[in-house]
C-alpha cells in the first residue's frame, strides 16, 4: 500500500503534471513538492508526487523494481 | 543469484555466527519483497525475520469495517477506497458484497479521484475510507485541501489514519518479542524523514536501518543491522538514501498537520496505542463522516479462530494458524493477514515453499 513508483514529468498543468515511465503515463498531483520541472523525476504514491528524485536514483529504483518483479528467486 | 547478494549473504553469516537474532520487518511491502525474493530461507537460521503490523489494511480494526459497511447501505452515500478494503471481512458482510447487493462503492487509486465523485454527485454524500500509514495520509490531506480550494461541501472522510512510530515503541518494549533491530520502512520515512525512529536507537538500544524494498537493498540492511548490533553501536542508518532523507518531506508533513491531530488509536492485535491515530481537527470536522451522519454503536467480532492479531504483533508465523491455508487462503480469505495483498498471511501463502533456486 505504501509503494511508489517513480516517473519522469513531462508535461506541468497547474498543481498537475504528466509523467511516463516505461510506456506508462499518468496524471499525479504535484502539491506536495516544491519546485517540479518537465524533466524531472519524482516518485508517485496514490496520485501524488511525493519525492523528487534524481535521474540516478530513478532509474536505479527503476531498475531494482524490474528486478522485483522479473525475478521471484535471487 | 548475483555475486553482490552473495558477499551480502556471506557476511550476514559472519556477523550474526553464534548469535540468535530477532529483526522485524515492519513495512507490508517489504514483507512481500522478502517473501517474494525467498530472502527468509536463505538467511542463517540464527537471523529470524520477524512481519510488523506494516500493512494498514491488516490493522484496521473490525469496527471500521463495520462502519464503513453500514455507511455503503445509506442510498445517499457513495463509497470510494483503495482496492484491498473491499474484500476484508466485516462482523456479517463485505464491502465487495454489499457492492453485488447494490451499495454504490467505488475503487479508486487515488484518493484524488473522489474529487471528481463529489462534483458529479452533489446530491449525494462521497465518504473516502482514509485508512493508511504516513506515506498515504499527505495524499489524502491533499484530496481535502482541493476540497476545500474548491468549495466541495459532499466530500467526507472515515478516518483511521495510522502512525509507525508510536507502535514500533509498543514492539520494542515487548518482552516476548524480543527484537535486536528494525527494517524500517521506505516510503513511510519519505514522508516523516529520519529523526522520529531515533528514539529506538537511543533509549531502546535497537538497531534501525530504513530500507529500499529491492532483495539487494534489503540483504544490505540485514547486514548494517547485524553490524549495529555487533558492535552495540545503535543508531537509524538510511539504507534508501536519494528517496529518503533526514527531514522528509516537510509540505507533507505540514498538511498532515494542518487537518489532523494525534489521537489514541485501537491497532487490530495490538489493542490501543497511544496517539498512533490521526483524526480531523474540530475546525475540519466537517469532513468527519461520523460528524455529519451518526453511525450506530457496531457490535463487531473477529472471525472465529482467526490469530492475525498474534501474526500482527510477530508472536506466530502465519503458517502457525489453524486456520492459515485450510480454512483460509488468499482465494476465500478469513482475516484481514490474508486478504491485503501486503498481509503477512497473503505473502507467506502466495510465495510459499518458494526455495532458492541455486
Amino acid at each position: 500500500m505504501c509503494l511508489g513508483i517513480p516517473m519522469k514529468v513531462v508535461e506541468i498543468n497547474d498543481n498537475k503534471a504528466l509523467c511516463e515511465q516505461g510506456g506508462t503515463s499518468v496524471e499525479a498531483y504535484l502539491d506536495m513538492l516544491e519546485d517540479v520541472r518537465v524533466g524531472d523525476y519524482i516518485l508517485i504514491h496514490a496520485g501524488f508526487a511525493i519525492k523528487k528524485l534524481s535521474e540516478e536514483d530513478a532509474s536505479e529504483t527503476i531498475r531494482l523494481l524490474n528486478e522485483i518483479m522479473a525475478t521471484e528467486n535471487l | 543469484m548475483k555475486l553482490e547478494s552473495k558477499e551480502l549473504i556471506e557476511g550476514i553469516k559472519r556477523l550474526s555466527k553464534g548469535k540468535s537474532v530477532n529483526l522485524m520487518e515492519v513495512c507490508g511491502t517489504h514483507t512481500v519483497a522478502i517473501a517474494r525474493s525467498g530472502i527468509r530461507e536463505i538467511l542463517p537460521e540464527n537471523v529470524r525475520l520477524i512481519s510488523g503490523p506494516g500493512c494498514p489494511v491488516c490493522v484496521t480494526p473490525q469496527e471500521y469495517i463495520d462502519k464503513a459497511i453500514y455507511l455503503s447501505r445509506q442510498k445517499d452515500i457513495i463509497i470510494t477506497t483503495f482496492g484491498d478494503l473491499i474484500r476484508v471481512p466485516g462482523t456479517d458482510s463485505s464491502l465487495e458484497r454489499e457492492r453485488s447487493l447494490g451499495a454504490d462503492i467505488r475503487v479508486v487509486y487515488s484518493p484524488a479521484q473522489s474529487i471528481d465523485i463529489a462534483k458529479q454527485n452533489t446530491e449525494k454524500k462521497v465518504v473516502f475510507l482514509a485508512v493508511g500509514f504516513e506515506t498515504t495520509i499527505p495524499t489524502i490531506t491533499g484530496t481535502l485541501e482541493m476540497a476545500l480550494r474548491e468549495n466541495i461541501r459532499n466530500l467526507h472522510i472515515l478516518c483511521a489514519h495510522k502512525v509507525v512510530p508510536p507502535a514500533l515503541e509498543v514492539l520494542a518494549k515487548s518482552p516476548d518479542l524480543n527484537i535486536d533491530g528494525f527494517i524500517l520502512p521506505g516510503h513511510v520515512s519519505t514522508i516523516i524523514g529520519i529523526k522520529p525512529y531515533e528514539f529506538l536507537a537511543r533509549d531502546h538500544k535497537k538497531a534501525c536501518v530504513i530500507s529500499g524494498f529491492a532483495p539487494t537493498q534489503i540483504l544490505e540492511t540485514i547486514l548494517l543491522l547485524l553490524n549495529q548490533i555487533h558492535t552495540k553501536q545503535f543508531s537509524v542508518l538510511n539504507q534508501y538514501t536519494g528517496t529518503v532523507d533526514y527531514d522528509g518531506n516537510k509540505r507533507a508533513m505540514s498538511s498532515i498537520k494542518k487537518f489532523l491531530e494525534p489521537v489514541d488509536s485501537v491497532w487490530r492485535g495490538i489493542g490501543t496505542i497511544p496517539s498512533s491515530g490521526l483524526r480531523l481537527r474540530d475546525e475540519f470536522s466537517s469532513f468527519d463522516i461520523e460528524v455529519v451522519v451518526s453511525i450506530p454503536l457496531m457490535k463487531s467480532k473477529e472471525p472465529a479462530g482467526c490469530r492475525c492479531g498474534d501474526v500482527l504483533k510477530g508472536k506466530i508465523y502465519p503458517s502457525d494458524c489453524p486456520l492459515f491455508g485450510r480454512v483460509c487462503t488468499y482465494e476465500n480469505p478469513v482475516g484481514a493477514c490474508m486478504v491485503s495483498s501486503e498481509g503477512s498471511c497473503a505473502a507467506y501463502y502466495r510465495f510459499a515453499n518458494r526455495k532458492n533456486s541455486q
